[in-house]
């Protein structure tokens, strides 16, 4: 995973809640082995249905940054969404609130889910329909967000997945320092539930 | 004296491998299912990185979305679409690879992993399941912890047979009192999402209680906890009981004689205690619950087959306004159109929500010595192999063929449209499944969700119905 420190992006604005993993990667698209070269099934419906769709439109067609509504990506633990995202250049995406699947998805694909009040979200997206203002820093670190102005708007996030994220850790080679703790719980919880057993390798 | 906790906490202590921060925990994974869509780049990534994978005997790969509802005992080449062909091939390939336990296409029992799962006797009270797909929340009907992963952790729990997780929040959702006539688990829970929202559950493990669910079969405590995700929630949660017990008594791969004693011994130990605290806790009427119908496209926007779609101009929020008036227009609705008696185009009874043997009965129990509206189309697509055949012991097949519905293979099928069954643009479907999103059975297709016998009743009459009227 790139880390991922700070962008200088086009934020497109999506007045739009629980935007779901179907409208983000329809499941059409879900019969591919690869995880790269996905961006074409991004919103595909939508982008297709509707020539004034907003990632359809000059700035925001380039868009590093996406701004939406309470409830981003409910649905499936599809992963291949924020592969799309990223794929298309998204990196970060700022609502009031987001599905748990999906978010911890983005950290692991190494995008950035910021979440704000809606107010704040309001207000940036009020900022991203206007291409002069449309243009936003978002700074990992320093946990800030500048306006196209200037102005400054403070974020939080997890600070574990914010460590993780500003140096692109690897997870499994984290958890595998742990593969002694590994053993020994396995065996101890053979133990104690000795009918959790290994699944066969003949099925009944 | 510890202190009183919740199921969710009792699992969650028996299963932390090592502390990695003040919250987060690397949590021990006892049953790994994988399925064709969400495990190549996994196995690939793997690969890529020369790991192995660490226990293939706690895995177990089934491929369910892709297949085709017709002509399984060919097996993979029954599979026509070469994009669905080559990820059931892969999974194929990768379980042979791996190690990981697999179950053919041609094995009779194959189907649905949710519920496959259960009926092999994989799915323990107790115990952690992981899978990458949201529904794997199924599964703790059973009292186990069971929730959907990203593929990223997929390939996580390949390599390490553990999850990095953070304790969730715990809600009560007590369900009290007893279910009117007509109505099912499927009605509760839609109802339930109607009360909390489709964020509601965010950050909480559900747990499930009160008069109502006791008395559930597992069947229908499985449809709750299947659909809990659509509330947000990471998981759901029932305390297992004699009614777990029975179920698994006979099931190949749960414990045996005196080893299903002492297990039962422990699963009893899994309850909440006494005085354990809540985040939330939220008391539900169940005589309140009627058959409930969605009318737009998230599971939250559903209301009971007496009402009507709503005004968009009755909403004071103006983003709320919006969205209500966009969801209206997806679906063909006018504002305040009373949902009993809209015409629908297909009936789907299945996916992993509904399409148990109970479920399939129910659904007969409407069926029989009727018939399908002439402009219907009405699949049946049970759950597994093993609901097929025991739907064709019983007669089920006989009773819904001669009323006009296809019986066909097992699989997830018009649930999302990724093997050949979806819905056409502009088609209404009054679906058994959990999603009712934006295309979600095929481009331009329309979704209410319903109970089984709810569907088999607008199957009947060619619209939505209140199936209390044909019962
Ligand atoms: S039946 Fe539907 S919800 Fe269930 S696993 Fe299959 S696609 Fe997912």
């Amino acid at each position: 995973m790139e880390p991922f420190l700070s962008i200088t992006e086009i934020a497109a604005p999506l007045e739009i809640a629980d935007i779901d993993t179907d409208m983000l990667f329809p499941a059409a698209f879900l019969k591919t082995v690869k995880r790269n070269g996905l961006s074409k099934a991004l919103f595909y419906n939508m982008r297709v249905e509707q020539p004034d769709f907003v990632l359809n439109k000059s700035p925001w067609d380039r868009a590093g940054i996406l701004i939406a509504l309470h409830n981003f990506g409910c649905g499936s633990s599809r992963e291949h969404a924020p592969w799309a995202l990223m794929d298309f250049g998204i990196k970060c995406i700022i609502a009031p609130s987001f599905a748990e699947i999906f978010q911890g998805n983005c950290f692991k694909t190494g995008i950035l889910p910021i979440e704000l009040d809606e107010g704040e979200v309001k207000l940036l997206l009020s900022e991203a329909k206007d291409p002069a203002t449309a243009m936003m820093k978002v700074d990992l670190e320093d946990q800030m967000i500048t306006r196209a102005k200037g102005q400054r708007l403070p974020f939080s996030v997890d600070p574990q997945r914010r460590q993780r994220l500003l140096h692109g850790t690897d997870d499994i080679e984290l958890s595998l320092a742990h593969v002694e703790d590994m053993t020994r719980h396995e065996q101890r919880s053979a133990e104690a539930q000795p009918w959790l057993k290994p699944i066969p390798a003949e099925l009944p | 004296m510890s202190s009183p906790r919740t199921l969710y906490q009792k699992i969650w202590d028996s299963h932390v491998v090592a502390a990695l921060s003040d919250e987060e925990r690397l949590i021990q994974v006892d049953r790994h299912l994988v399925y064709e869509v969400t495990s190549p780049q996994a196995f690939e990534g793997l690969r890529a990185a020369g790991r192995k994978v660490r226990r293939p005997d706690l895995t177990l790969a089934v491929a369910d979305h892709n297949v085709p509802t017709e002509g399984r005992a060919g097996g993979i080449a029954s599979i026509k679409d070469p994009d669905s062909r080559l990820q059931v091939m892969t999974l194929e390939r990768n379980a042979a690879e791996t190690g990981v336990r697999y179950v053919p296409l041609t094995n009779p029992r194959q189907g649905i992993v949710h519920v496959v799962g259960p009926e092999l006797g994989l799915t323990l009270p107790g115990s952690v399941i992981v899978c990458g797909d949201s529904h794997t929340s199924t599964h703790g009907a059973f009292g186990a912890l069971a929730f959907g992963i990203g593929t990223s952790e997929v390939e996580h729990v390949l390599a390490t047979q553990t999850l990095i997780q953070k304790p969730s929040r715990n809600m009560l959702v007590r369900v009290n009192g007893k279910l009117g006539p007509g109505v099912t688990a499927k009605d509760v829970i839609l109802y339930i999402i109607g009360v909390i929202g489709t964020g509601g559950g965010t950050g909480h493990v559900i747990e499930y209680a009160g008069d109502v669910i006791e008395r559930l079969d597992m069947a229908a405590r499985m449809t709750i906890c299947n659909m809990t995700v659509e509330a947000g929630a990471r998981t759901g949660l029932i305390g297992p009981d004699e009614t777990t017990f029975a179920f698994l008594a006979d099931k190949p791969l749960a414990p045996q004689g005196a080893e299903f004693e002492a297990a039962k011994a422990y699963w009893s130990s899994l309850r909440s205690d006494e005085g354990a605290r809540y985040d939330r806790t939220v008391e539900i009427d169940g005589s309140a619950i009627e058959p409930m119908v969605t009318w737009g496209t998230t599971p939250e926007a559903v209301t009971t087959i007496g009402g009507s779609a709503p005004d968009p101009a009755q909403e004071p929020d103006p983003l709320r306004r919006k969205q209500v008036a966009r969801m209206l227009d997806y679906m063909g609705l006018r504002a305040g159109m009373p949902l009993a008696g809209i015409p629908v185009d297909v009936v789907f009874i299945g996916s992993c929500t509904n399409s148990r043997i109970e479920d399939l009965r129910a659904a007969a129990s409407i069926a029989r010595g009727r018939k399908v509206a002439d402009h219907v189309r009405a699949l049946v697509v049970p759950g597994s192999g093993s609901v097929k055949a025991q739907g064709e012991a019983e007669g089920l097949d006989r009773i819904f063929l001669e009323a006009g519905f296809e019986w066909r293979d097992s699989g997830c099928s018009m649930c999302l449209g990724l093997n050949p069954d979806r819905l056409e643009p502009g088609q209404r479907c009054a679906s058994t499944s959990n999603r009712n999103f934006e295309g979600r059975q095929g481009v331009g297709g329309r979704t209410h969700l319903v109970s089984p016998t709810m569907a088999a009743a607008a199957a009947i009459n060619g619209c939505l119905s209140d199936v209390r009227e044909l019962a």
